[in-house]
């Protein structure tokens, strides 16, 4: 079995980085995933901002994390909202693996619609465009991409 | 009224009319001349003048994009020549509830006496009968909280709770057939209301056959956009006496937010910000989810009156699908009906104050053919989805 195919839409909307977000956006182009970490409290959080929400340090800045992470939640998308960016495709919301309380919303790229589930494991990969880098993410597994959900082993809730 | 310590409100804060415009899909009627017929209707219903009116409040305020205002308070200040010592309208409080729980609040602290309260829709035109999120479709670049969900084609809210609503099945087993009874729900009650706008009776198979557009949604756990409005008037209680309703009281509100106003970062993904502020509002009231009548919970979409349902307390966490079952306890024949005008999946998106306004319809029993026969003396209310919430709790208790 081979990896399911991913072909990019023709256009994404493109984020508008703030000053904080920059980092998220271009840290592709060195094939990192930075997320803000606080230096105080050590914790990661997300989106980035200027201050740790838990602790109000500002000691805050961007880090590269592994990119490996888990599925929480997912849809499957239908409904054609752009022209350039035609259904189906599956919006996720990922917990990275170095502190699963830190989720980003991404897409699940080369997966089949009949493979993605709660619990699946994936890792980034970036979508050059312009000036930023999406960072969406594929099943760390390439059997895994591939194979129904309800045949692979069942994932307990977290 | 509540002795609670906790009350807020001590039975000052009472809803003295209500009123509803015209409400339909491509009804050739600008925002403000809707609202402005909703407005006068409630002002009418309380026993007022517009010259009584002191107070004026309405979510979300003007300037935005997609019709998702009619009209803003200002503009209908200027246009019924309102003379006020209050008034507001922002998006940025508790919900589309948010103003007229500050509107309760400046009644009671005595500082105006009749608040015009208003919430006005004119998506349908605005939209040229396409999505609000078809409104985004031509921006190129995502700035703030759309930086995090435009670039991955998932502009519109349906996605964002389709999130919620797959972890949730995930976890406690809910299925589409559970999830069915919002909108079968809703319909049925549309079909006994002449102001609703989707009357046609619709089955489990017409919903199962549904087209899905954000899985596990299909189109119709998504509510319909529309143009009209709906107003009430917040009236100080003592100065109500003369005026022709027995005013529904205010018992008490919530607008907690405890925890990061985002989509994706609350840490339990199984509930909403509609589980804080229930909580906050609760505390208010001797009254208890036993003592409800009917239930007025937004429908924007349906996996939403399910987080308001259990955040309610109607139900343990996680049994909202065995709870809307088979949809016998929801009907307006049974123990607990749900949306009784039918809800913003078939009446029509006026996002928020129509369960206000339905709620004191049927406690003032005028609902007409839809009238729940009991006795309807408390009624829950409560409006938004994800991080933004807002609640309730109104009586015919004096």
């Amino acid at each position: 079995m081979s990896e399911q195919l991913y072909v990019p839409p023709e256009l994404r909307v493109l984020p508008d980085p703030s000053m904080e977000s920059k980092a998220f956006w271009t840290g592709g182009a060195e094939g990192q995933l930075l997320i803000y970490r606080c230096r105080a409290c050590t914790q990661f959080f997300h989106p980035p901002a200027p201050v740790c929400f838990r602790c109000r340090s500002t000691n805050v800045g961007p880090e590269a994390v592994s990119g490996r992470a888990t599925v929480a939640t997912y849809s499957i998308n239908r409904h054609p909202w752009y022209p350039s960016f035609p259904p189906p495709y599956i919006v996720a919301i990922v917990e990275i693996d170095e502190q699963p309380d830190v989720r980003l919303t991404t897409n699940i790229v080369g997966c089949s619609m009949e493979a993605i589930h709660v619990g699946m494991q994936v890792e980034v990969l970036f979508e050059h465009c312009d000036d930023v880098w999406i960072p969406l993410f594929k099943p760390s597994d390439p059997y895994a991409a591939i194979e129904s959900a309800s045949t692979s082993n069942e994932t307990s809730p977290a | 009224m509540s002795n609670n310590d906790n009350n807020l409100l001590h039975g000052k804060a009472v809803v003295s009319g209500v009123g509803q415009s015209q409400v339909g899909r491509g009804i050739g009627r600008s925002g403000i001349d809707l609202t402005a017929e909703a407005c006068l209707r409630a002002i009418a219903d309380a026993g007022l003048t517009p010259d009584d009116i002191d107070g004026l409040a309405t979510y979300p305020g003007g300037n935005f994009v997609g019709g998702f205002s009619g009209a803003s308070s200002v503009e209908i200040h200027d246009v019924l020549g309102l003379k006020t010592k209050w008034h507001l309208g922002t998006g940025e409080t508790g919900g589309q509830l948010g103003p007229i729980m500050d509107a309760c609040i400046a009644v009671a602290s005595g500082r105006v006496e009749h608040v015009l309260c208003f919430r006005s829709v004119w998506e349908y035109s605005a939209q040229q009968g396409l999505s609000r999120a078809s409104t985004y479709a031509n921006v190129t670049r995502a700035d703030r909280f759309r930086e995090w969900t435009s670039p991955y084609g998932a502009p519109s809210a349906s996605t964002w709770i389709a999130l919620y609503a797959q972890r949730y099945m995930h976890e406690f087993g809910l299925t589409r057939e559970q999830l069915a009874q919002i909108a079968l729900t809703c319909r049925a009650n549309a079909v006994l209301n002449p102001n609703a706008v989707y009357r046609a009776p619709m089955s489990m198979d017409d919903y199962l056959n549904a087209r899905m557009i954000s899985e596990p949604l299909c189109l119709f756990d998504c509510d319909v956009p529309c143009d009209g409005a709906v107003a009430v008037i917040i009236s100080r209680k003592e100065a109500t006496a003369g005026l022709p309703r027995h005013g529904v009281t205010v018992e008490a509100i919530g607008a907690s937010l405890l925890q990061r106003h985002t989509w994706d970062q609350r840490i339990d993904l199984t509930t909403m910000a509609a589980h804080d502020c229930t909580q906050e509002m609760w505390k208010q009231t001797s009254l208890k989810p036993a003592d409800v009548d009917i239930m007025e919970l937004y429908d924007g979409f349906s996996y939403l009156t399910l987080q308001w349902i259990e955040a309610f307390g109607f139900c343990e966490h996680g049994e909202a699908g065995r709870f809307v079952e088979g949809g016998e306890r929801i009907a307006l024949t049974g123990q607990l009906p749900l949306n009784t005008q039918g809800g913003q999946l078939s009446g029509g998106r006026l996002h928020g104050l129509g369960f206000l306004h339905e709620a004191c319809v049927q406690m003032w029993r005028e609902g007409g053919d839809r009238q729940v026969a009991k006795d309807v003396e408390v009624a829950a209310v409560g409006a938004g989805g994800g991080p933004v919430a807002g609640c309730m709790l109104v009586s015919l208790r004096a």
